[in-house]
């Protein structure tokens, strides 16, 4: 198929309406506010329903309501968007209750900056809410890949009942790439013989629900959302590895600094120094295990971690290689993204050149 | 050419590169050449962010209040100079999409039609002007926003970093079947400076070399050598 330009926010809300979406519900802010605006003015034209709700806190239960209903429903927000729509994916959790959430990240904390940031690593991956919950969180870092890990996210979400979130900075949803449309891989996915559908008479009704009188049904409801979240631990993990054999110098990073990575291991590669990169796909389940082996290889020196953040998913990389190599950390929060240059230098700096 | 070029069309159909590129163009024969961003809608890749090289150039560059860079959505009021002195030869970014261009609506008052060129920048590779009746449908758009009627085209078509001499001569038949129906003039095609030579004998428009300078983080490699 020919390609065509997107930019990455119009390419998450076509995604979705390729997916079969036809639910959005949200709340407008810098910098995904294409999102809901490409998904009002093509809903409609499918048969589908885009709603402009009264808050985050209103959008996100809507989403609840919906997913309840057995549809395919999305919103999207920014950073402080998505901190109000934490109590709402617990819930979602909780109940069990298949969605797509999109966070566009800003800088932070509180309002913060419009411009692009990865501060929102531990509460996409730790969860903001309470509980003990897991959704799976997905990290795309070209527009191509926003286009398809949104379609991804909607099977995956069914198939594990569950929400999943895509995480991406505001420079991947404000950029223009060229794409293109490809067949993604099917799954099979299980009906959703739990939805509220309307009995007909003919069944008890379901109920969405993620309260629990009995402290005994909440602890067994509790395992099995355990043993769900292993499932995806074990099946789910997803990374990309670049120029990372017999590398000297192992970076790890998402998203934009991802990109900026690669222009800056070519800048080091001038100067004969062997830089690889290392980048997770799926922020959760982090992909600890195959870092730890590219990491483990006897040519790394150093491992340097790379956010547009002042250090979070550092937390995850030092986790993943148990101590076996030495790990810096080169970022930059509130809006900035370090240069090719930058990142380089802060390489050197960790092996002493 | 008159006076004030006001650059209007879809967001993401590279606006913002060509005011870039034609204010330099304009500065070569131009004394006194200003660009005003005016874009109250979109607060990513704005010209404001090549404040610097321009006004190295010489050219004035007028943006919003904190530098640009904040989310409101504010016209500076200095904008008034290009409209009032005649001295000046002034390019206009304005806003993607019909939203955008409404910003022109409250200068109407100040647009003289002996002054200025409305210009619709097209991108035949992004999705939602690709063919001509979505186009038409754009451009009549930015017209009912702004209350303006267009008065050229430009074939600005482009894929970014994987631009070829086809697709910009792919965006030259658009235009020319956009001009077709609307018997609107292209003005010139906006060509990255490595298609030129390749595509200049094919087009019968005149051709406006680009240098990109909207770049993105990783694209900035030699900036800062430490």
């Amino acid at each position: 198929m020919e390609k065509e330009l997107w930019k990455g926010n119009e390419a998450v809300a076509e995604a979705a309406i390729r997916a079969g979406c036809k639910y959005f519900f949200g709340y407008p802010i810098t910098p995904q506010n294409e999102i809901p605006e490409y998904l009002s003015l093509h809903l409609p034209k499918i048969g589908g329903c885009f709603l402009q709700a009264e808050s985050e806190v209103a959008a996100i239960n809507m989403i609840y309501g919906a997913a309840g209903c057995g549809v395919r429903v999305m919103t999207s927000s920014s950073s402080p968007g998505i901190s109000l729509k934490q109590e709402g994916i617990t819930y979602m959790c909780g109940a069990e209750l298949p969605a797509v959430i999109v966070n566009m990240m800003r800088g932070g904390p509180g309002l913060g900056t419009i411009q692009p940031a990865q501060g929102d690593y531990f509460q996409a991956t730790r969860g903001g809410g309470n509980g003990d919950y897991r959704h799976l969180v997905y990290a795309p870092a070209t527009i191509q890949e926003a286009a398809d890990y949104v379609q991804i996210a909607f099977d995956v979400a069914d198939q594990y009942r569950n929400p999943v979130m895509v995480v991406a900075d505001g420079m991947i949803g404000q950029m223009m790439e060229a794409i293109e449309w490809r067949e993604l891989p099917k799954r099979e996915l299980p009906e959703k013989t739990w939805a509220t559908t309307g009995t007909k008479g003919e069944r008890k009704p379901n109920v969405i629900n993620s309260l629990y009188i009995d402290p005994n049904l909440c602890a067994e409801h509790n395992e099995r959302l355990a043993a769900k979240y292993k499932a995806m631990e074990e099946n789910e993990v997803r990374w990309e590895e670049v120029n990372t054999e017999d590398c000297e110098i192992l970076f790890v990073a998402y998203g934009t600094p991802s990109r900026v990575t690669k222009a800056a291991i070519k800048l080091l590669e001038k100067e004969g120094i062997k830089a690889g990169l290392f980048r997770p796909i799926t922020l959760w389940p982090f992909p600890a295990k195959q870092l730890k082996a590219t990491a483990s290889q006897p040519t790394v020196k150093a491992v340097i971690d790379f956010e547009l953040s002042m250090g979070q998913m550092i937390d995850d990389v030092k986790i993943a290689l148990e101590g076996c190599r030495p790990v810096s950390f080169v970022g930059k929060a509130g809006g900035v993204v370090p240069t090719p240059a930058e990142v380089a230098s802060a390489a050197k700096a960790a092996i002493g050149r | 050419m008159k006076r004030i070029q006001i650059v209007t069309g879809h967001y993401g159909s590279g606006k913002t590169e060509y005011a870039v590129n034609l204010a330099l163009h304009l500065a070569q024969d131009h004394e006194n050449v200003a660009l005003a961003d005016m874009d109250i809608v979109n607060p990513y890749f704005r010209s404001y962010e090549q404040a610097k090289m321009l006004e190295d150039a010489g050219i004035r560059v007028i943006v919003t209040s904190c530098g640009g860079i904040a989310d409101i959505p504010a016209i500076n009021p200095e904008v008034m100079s290009i409209f009032q002195q005649e001295k000046w030869t002034g390019v206009l970014d304005i806003g993607g999409d019909p939203i955008g261009a409404r910003v022109l609506a409250r200068f109407a008052p100040q647009l003289k039609p002996e002054d200025f060129d409305l210009l619709f920048v097209l991108n035949a590779n992004r999705p939602e002007t690709k063919d001509v009746e979505s186009a038409l449908q754009y451009m009549r758009g930015i017209e009912a926003e702004c209350r303006q009627k267009v008065t050229g085209i430009v074939n600005n078509t482009h894929l970014c970093g994987e631009t070829t001499a086809e697709e910009i001569l792919k965006g030259a038949r658009l235009a020319q079947e956009l001009s077709e129906r609307t018997s609107l003039p292209v003005i010139h095609h906006a060509v990255q400076r490595k298609f030129v030579e390749q595509v200049q004998n094919k087009l019968s428009e005149p051709v406006l070399p680009m240098n990109i300078y909207m770049k993105k983080p990783w694209e900035i490699i030699f900036c800062e050598e430490e």
